[in-house]
């Protein structure tokens, strides 16, 4: 008797043991495309930062879902007539996480820092005479001469997101990271809770104080709806899907092409397709060194290539890519297709013909290949092919992700350590206009890598700069986009889109250029 | 004995020295540039070459080596370019998942191994012997992640036992704690297994030959006795060996498991680390991992007069 009852009571026992722990009520918990190691987002470009900065930052102005400048924690603003002088007023209530409110002198600095580091701010800057804080809550920015691009800037929806953090922080030197990560945004960084490699925690801000209108985009209202949010580091993709079949998370975002069938599948999973405008690949060449210092070898590449190759063998499914000529984003406002026609349709005589004037003499040219990053792997083997065909000689290099970004950055020649050619992709927010999209900058040195030359592309896109009026700027988009078929400073490879996958009991996710948590629902 | 541990101590200082100045020129050879990669994909040259100033990566190696040593020296392993945490903090909170998984996979490695190498050699011949030889066979040849997915599609994708992935602190649960650790466990166990059950298996075998388990079976001792207590006991020193390399080898390289079971341990932080080019961090584990082998090395030795008691240190 005494024995069974001992059994009876370990039996007790071990199911109290094995219990599930019990998670507090409205907890999300998602796998995102990276681990967060980094949280400045002013101080780096990683786009998982850019999401974290949503979580805990807020912007003072949004782009809504049709890509419109509407005010998030401005309430309201006023220009001069002579459209020089712009000054912003805050809305009430606005509290950094440490209880303490939101003024004008915040945002200031919190513009310096972004400006210092962001290459739109960079920018923007050589417009603005002075930003100075008028009172607690109104500042005022005073420009040289007139821009569009102070409220884009400010309303610049990825990498480098101008978020407003606290002076205190704001006044870090933009060139160190920041150490506090007090933000005024709709979430709370739970920093005792961080630990890179395995999970970031977000919780609900109580005192935050959304705007009335609706969520639109990155703009509106944000309203939070979760209790706590957790970012978990799985980065074993097939991992991350049977933890959302098996209902341990909640919601995946950028799943894995060749597992999106296996999420189809499932009734308890759906695909939300949340971005758009997705994302872009680019080729870019290198314009310092042989063979492409010359226009026209660079030239022979647009008609070599064709997009859809390259989007069948990284995608693959057509409901998730769309082959797309527009430097500045099928959908978007600057969308073309001027001085486009006949180009990325692998027209491999031309290509070779061009060659030929171009005097291309046969030495290989050196690819860089990423072999880890799924989403970029097969580029290089489909550019290889097609260059071939074009008349090109190809050294495609093999290396993870990180050797590439790191021998990018050379400006050696290929037999020291140096590169002709690599892919990569864009958040196609990034490259919205002439002045965001960092590939069109071609200002030699101070150019990124690649560090394209050509002044009359500056020239065009100081005047888009300098432009307010929205009819006038696409003009000068298409000028640019007739001057890229000249130069070529880098070439579009297609357009591609990754849905959320999340349990079906998820909603309200927004669309939006970014992931973003808030008006996000866990129904029971 | 304390002069023999002192003795190996002292020794493994050089050994130690030989690691760090190879693991950092191996790191300083390899291509990558940590400052590239930490100042993102819109840096300008002169924004990475900025990082590379603020990491001290513009300096010459010596001047380099001189720093990390010198701090080494004063018990201070750095801090991770990457993480920009302190790297004793770091490891501090990756060291729990990663002693937990290895102490659990021994755990079950020995418990389930030694019973079926002894068994296996008392059946010399027989059927079960030769079960046991096969499957330990398929444990060495089946790739850990192939039956990690094999154990996760049946045990928690289609009965729902066990979590698909994650670690739960011992600080928060021994159930939950125990309940994620079993399947990783399982995972790596199985190579574990078949490793030990086939030492355990020749050893007892060799024994089992000797004189005085024929003497001990003459005087009428029972069987059970004679394989455990005389048998195994005599067989115990390449066996403990076996299992200590084991455990050496679990607390530096279950990489593949941590990351099909999203296991924040020392793996996926050194995989995290050498991906960034994080080199403090990589150096620090590196040296960590060589002095575990040290200690281990010495463990193993120090327990085989516990078996042998003609060993003498």
């Amino acid at each position: 008797m005494a024995f069974r009852r001992s059994v009876l009571g370990l039996v007790a026992a071990s199911a109290a043991l094995l219990a599930p722990v019990g998670a507090p009520a409205q907890t999300l918990k998602a796998v995102m495309h990276s681990d967060v190691k980094i949280v400045d987002p002013i101080w780096t470009t990683a786009y998982i930062v850019r999401n974290h900065g949503y979580m805990i930052y807020d912007t003072l102005f949004a782009l809504d879902a049709k890509g419109e400048v509407k005010p998030q924690m401005v309430d309201t603003y006023t220009v001069s007539p002579d459209t020089l002088t712009y000054t912003f007023t805050l809305r009430d209530g606005l509290l950094w996480h440490d209880g303490k409110p939101v003024t004008a002198e915040d945002c200031v600095a919190s513009i310096k820092r972004w400006a210092a580091r962001d290459s739109l701010g960079q920018k923007l800057m050589t417009f603005v005479e002075g930003m100075s804080a008028d009172d607690a809550k109104r500042f005022t920015v005073k420009l040289k001469s007139p821009t569009g691009l102070l409220l884009f800037g400010l309303a610049k929806p990825s990498s480098n997101v101008p978020f407003m953090m606290p002076k205190r922080v704001a006044e870090t030197d933009p060139n160190q990271q920041i150490s506090d990560f007090t933000g005024s945004g709709p979430f709370v960084m739970k920093t005792d809770e961080w630990k890179p490699g395995d999970r970031i925690v977000y919780t609900k801000f109580k005192d935050y104080k959304p705007r009335p209108e609706p969520a639109s985009g990155l703009a509106g209202g944000k309203v939070v709806k979760l209790d706590r949010v957790e970012w978990l580091a799985i980065s074993d993709q097939q991992q991350a899907v049977n933890a959302l079949l098996a209902g341990e998370i909640d919601l995946i975002e950028q799943p894995a092409y060749d597992l999106i069938p296996l999420l189809k599948g499932d009734d308890g999973v759906k695909l939300v397709d949340y971005n758009p405008l997705g994302f872009q690949y680019a080729m870019r060449p290198n314009h310092l060194i042989k063979p492409f210092d010359n226009p026209k070898v660079r030239q022979a590449m647009t008609y070599a290539l064709n997009q859809t190759d390259f989007l069948q063998a990284v995608v693959g499914d057509p409901d998730y890519y769309k082959p797309c000529k527009a430097l500045f984003v099928c959908g978007s406002p600057l969308a073309t297709d001027k001085g486009m026609d006949g180009l990325l349709e692998s027209n491999f005589a031309k290509s070779k013909q061009l060659l030929k004037e171009a005097g291309y003499d046969g030495t290989p040219i050196v690819l860089l290949q990423s072999t880890d990053l799924q989403t970029l792997t097969n580029l290089g083997p489909v550019a290889k092919q097609l260059l071939e065909k074009g008349g090109f000689k190809v050294d495609m290099q093999s290396s993870d992700w990180q050797t590439v970004v790191s021998r990018r950055a050379r400006k050696d020649p290929v037999d020291k350590g140096g590169w002709n050619l690599m892919n990569t992709s864009w958040v196609s927010a990034d490259i919205l206009n002439p002045v965001m999209s960092s590939f069109m900058n071609m200002s030699c040195d101070k150019a990124p890598f690649g560090w394209p030359c050509d002044a009359e592309m500056e020239k065009l896109r100081d005047d888009f700069a300098r432009e307010v009026d929205p009819g006038k700027q696409k003009a000068i988009a298409e000028a640019v986009q007739v001057r890229w078929r000249e130069v070529v400073p880098y070439i579009p490879l297609g357009q591609f889109y990754i849905p959320i996958a999340a349990r079906k009991n998820i909603t309200g996710i927004l669309t939006a250029a970014a992931p973003v948590f808030w008006n996000v629902e866990k129904k029971k | 004995m304390a002069g023999y541990v002192l003795r190996r101590l002292l020794a493994a200082i050089p050994v130690l020295a030989i690691v760090a100045v190879l693991v950092f020129l191996m790191l300083r050879l390899t291509p990558g540039d940590p400052a590239a990669v930490i100042a993102g994909d819109n840096a300008s040259s002169e924004q990475i070459a900025l990082v590379r100033r603020t990491l001290g990566l513009d300096q010459s190696l010596p001047a380099q080596f001189a720093i990390w040593a010198g701090n080494l020296l004063h018990g201070n392993l750095g801090e991770s370019f990457f993480f920009k945490k302190s790297i004793g903090e770091l490891i501090l909170g990756r060291i729990e998942p990663t002693l937990s998984l290895a102490a659990a996979t021994m755990l079950i490695a020995v418990c389930v191994a030694i019973p079926l190498g002894v068994v296996a050699a008392y059946r010399h011949g027989s059927w079960l012997d030769r079960i046991v030889m096969g499957v330990s066979v398929l444990g060495f040849s089946v790739p850990v992640f192939v039956i990690g997915y094999l154990l996760i599609y049946v045990f928690s994708i289609t009965l729902g036992w066990f979590p698909v992935q994650g670690y739960q602190p011992l600080a928060d649960g021994l159930g939950g704690y125990l309940h994620r650790l079993v399947l990783p466990a399982t995972t790596l166990s199985v190579v574990y297994i078949a490793l030990i059950a086939r030492m355990t298996r020749a050893s007892v075998l060799e024994v089992l030959n000797e004189d005085y388990i024929r003497t001990a079976r003459a005087k009428g001792q029972v069987e059970r006795k004679i394989l455990f207590r005389h048998a195994l006991k005599n067989a115990a020193v390449p066996i403990v060996t076996v299992v200590g390399i084991g455990i050496a080898l679990l607390i530096g390289g279950v990489v593949v498991t941590e990351s099909v079971f999203a296991i924040p341990g020392l793996g996926r932080l050194t995989v995290d680390a050498v991906l960034a080019r994080d080199y403090p961090t990589i150096q620090a584990l590196i040296l960590m991992f060589s002095g575990v082998y040290v200690l281990i090395n010495l463990l193993i030795d120090l327990t085989y007069s516990l078996f042998d008691p003609r060993i003498r240190h």
